[in-house]
């Protein structure tokens, strides 16, 4: 079985015209997202009510929804790209996957510390074994394990395609774990303890939520295409486009 | 058939001329399983609730302890290459060799663990469930050992990323394992969680046999 | 038969060998030759389909050789390591073999005692000299009914009889039609046979 590529994804795979695409693309994503979160920030912090029950603790959900959301999208995205470069050999999909690691295991970070800010009010503690926080968890686990797999190797390619192997196994096993926790905490607790959900969402507090998911996905999304221009240059240091780059008229790398 | 038996039949006389490396693990097992009554607390209703979880990890940690020489003794001597580029599809033989890991590593787990339960006061359904959740979770465990084994085979100094790599996908296992132990302990009813660990076992010896062969091609490069 | 096409391998920042093509017949013998380092062994490894090269590839009449069926059967691998278990006895190892790769039991016997060592067949591999080890992997390849011998410098560790009695198995292989890629430090005299060289050519 084999299942062939569009051309123009081969031609934005090569590196250099990815380089150049990236560079035009990547300003006008960090500017939009940048300005959605603005937008989404105040929404969120001025417009939308307090909760109920919580107050203006909830807003919290701001930055820790679209955090957590990430965590796993970005996961989602660099087994993809791992994917694809394991099948199609398309070594920028590496440097994609490459790329994309250390930004999702900050989202995971950064939804972990959120959901224990937010539990303070909630729960009266920091931590709790509440199923959400601890597939953020375990998520950040995969995570290092990708990363330690990636930086234990001296040879590139190796790195690339044991890690895409890895991302691959860990991708599988992502929802098994996630409904494993879930069975695991009905069985352990009851249902006094409410989950990180904003209890009942209004429209007022919906939709900044959502401006903020697309401000954060954008967000992401330029960082990634910055991140993987740095891993592009260095992979391709020897090729001519990049001695050219470097060489070139504008006499910096922009 | 043959090719089945010649690769156990192999892997079980290497095992057996080491006898330290098949006995280490369990000797481990026993240990931590020993050291938690000593470092919390000899009461029963403790340990009683405490047993299923130690137990479990205490198995999953000793399986951890021989991974490590998993593949690492073939890739140097080259019969890893010979295995490689046999006639013979690769995934197949590393299903072999976590088979042949199992027995080795996991089954005198199981064979151990009732004595080591009775320390920990469990109640005889407890006991039955444990050797029955570690009879179906450890395959799914040596299966998923032999692709973390697999992928740092070319690394040195690679015990500690072998555990950081394996550990996180061995949650699920260790979470039902364990916690159909405590369940069956309070006389529930537990065939839903053992089919869940029959159903991983199942999925694992189909797709985690690849993950290990593709892990193995690119240690040999 | 065997070609190769368009070959081209990085290690790291060094280039071994780019865009390297070759071809092998019935009956032919190629000696990869080259200064430490050239990457002869590399290159008899991407041919053993256990190196990936960055591009070009390796047929086996017309078909790549990850998709043949036919080629893991025609292939024997005769690398450095000697690919014995060892722990084991040489029977031990060597029926292993022949289990994997489906031939006969027994099937080694005849060139184990050619080589020497079928007294020996009991011992445990780690009891042997290097040279025993060296033969008792030839007997695995001389065993095996593969039409393509791939050897990463097989005379070494072998004395002047194992020498002259591979050079004579070659000589015989080649004339049934088999193949023969071999990594060298010297050239073959007994054998008509043609070079090529890796790494700087000076």
């Amino acid at each position: 079985m084999r299942i062939t590529l569009p051309t123009w994804f081969h031609k934005l795979a090569s590196p250099p015209h990815f380089y150049r695409f990236a560079r035009l693309l990547g300003p006008w994503l960090l500017w939009v997202s940048l300005l959605l979160m603005l937008i989404g920030a105040w929404g969120g912090l001025f417009l939308a009510p307090p909760d109920y029950q919580q107050g203006d603790g909830f807003r919290i959900i701001y930055v820790h929804v679209p955090s957590a959301y990430l965590s796993t999208m970005i996961y989602a995205v660099m087994a993809t790209a791992a994917a694809i470069g394991l099948i199609w050999r398309i070594k920028l999909a590496h440097a994609v996957a490459a790329a994309a690691a250390p930004v999702g295991a900050w989202f995971t970070f950064l939804a972990l510390v959120t959901g224990a800010l937010w539990g303070k009010p909630m729960w009266g503690t920091y931590w709790e074994w509440d199923p959400r926080l601890t597939s953020e968890l375990i998520l950040l686990f995969l995570y290092f394990g990708y990363m330690s797999l990636r930086s234990a190797f001296d040879d590139q390619s190796r790195a690339d395609r044991a890690s895409a192997v890895l991302a691959l196994v860990g991708v599988v096993n992502l929802p098994i774990i996630h409904y494993s926790v879930i069975w695991w905490s009905s069985i352990h607790q009851g249902p006094t303890i409410s989950k990180l959900d904003a209890p009942s969402i209004t429209t007022d507090m919906l939709w900044p939520l959502l401006v903020m998911i697309l401000a954060y996905t954008l967000f992401f999304a330029a960082v990634l295409l910055q991140r993987v221009r740095a891993e592009v240059l260095d992979r391709e240091r020897h090729a001519r486009w990049v001695q050219e780059l470097l060489a070139g008229p504008e006499g910096e790398v922009r | 058939m043959r090719l089945l038996r010649a690769m156990l039949l192999r892997d079980l006389r290497l095992a057996f001329r080491r006898w330290g490396d098949v006995v280490s693990p369990l000797m481990f097992f026993a240990i931590v399983t020993s050291l938690f009554p000593l470092a919390l607390s000899p009461r029963h209703d403790v340990l009683q609730s405490l047993g299923p979880g130690v137990l479990w990890i205490a198995a999953l940690l000793a399986m951890l302890l021989s991974l490590n020489a998993l593949f690492r003794q073939d890739i140097e001597d080259g019969s890893m290459e010979q295995l490689a580029i046999g006639p013979h599809p690769l995934a197949l033989l590393m299903l072999y060799k976590s088979l042949g890991h199992w027995l080795v590593a996991g089954l005198p787990l199981v064979a151990l663990a009732p004595l080591l339960a009775v320390t920990y006061y469990l109640p005889g359904d407890a006991v039955a469930a444990l050797c029955l959740t570690l009879l179906i979770g450890t395959p799914t465990l040596s299966l998923l050992g032999s692709v973390g084994a697999a992928l740092t085979a070319g690394i040195r100094q690679s015990s500690g990323l072998l555990a950081l790599l394996v550990l996180p996908l061995c949650l699920p296992v260790l979470m039902f394992g364990s916690r159909a132990t405590a369940l069956a302990g309070q006389g529930e009813d537990i065939s839903g969680p053992l089919l869940l660990l029959a159903a991983m076992l199942a999925l694992a010896a189909s797709l985690l046999p690849l993950a290990a062969a593709a892990g193995i091609r690119i240690s040999l490069d | 038969m065997l070609l190769a096409r368009g070959l081209t391998l990085w290690r790291g920042d060094n280039c071994l060998f780019e865009d390297l093509d070759f071809a092998l017949g019935e009956g032919q013998v190629l000696l990869v030759r080259g200064p430490n380092g050239a990457g002869k062994t590399t290159l008899l490894r991407v041919v053993c389909g256990l190196t990936r090269p960055e591009a070009g590839s390796v047929l086996w009449k017309d078909q790549p050789i990850a998709d043949s069926d036919e080629y893991p059967l025609a292939l024997a691998w005769h690398g450095h390591q000697p690919g014995l278990k060892s722990d084991l006895s040489i029977r031990q190892n060597l029926e292993f073999s022949a289990a994997l790769r489906g031939q006969a039991a027994g099937a080694w016997q005849a060139a184990l005692s050619e080589l020497g060592l079928a007294a020996l067949a009991d011992m445990p591999v780690r009891q042997l000299s290097a040279g025993q080890q060296r033969r008792t992997a030839l007997a695995r390849l001389l065993s095996s009914p593969a039409r393509l011998w791939v050897m990463d410098e097989p005379f070494t560790n072998l004395d002047a009889a194992g020498q002259a009695y591979l050079q004579g198995r070659l000589q015989g292989h080649l004339a049934a039609g088999g193949l023969a890629l071999l990594a060298m430090h010297q050239s073959l005299e007994a054998l008509p046979a043609r070079e090529l060289w890796l790494g700087a050519a000076d």
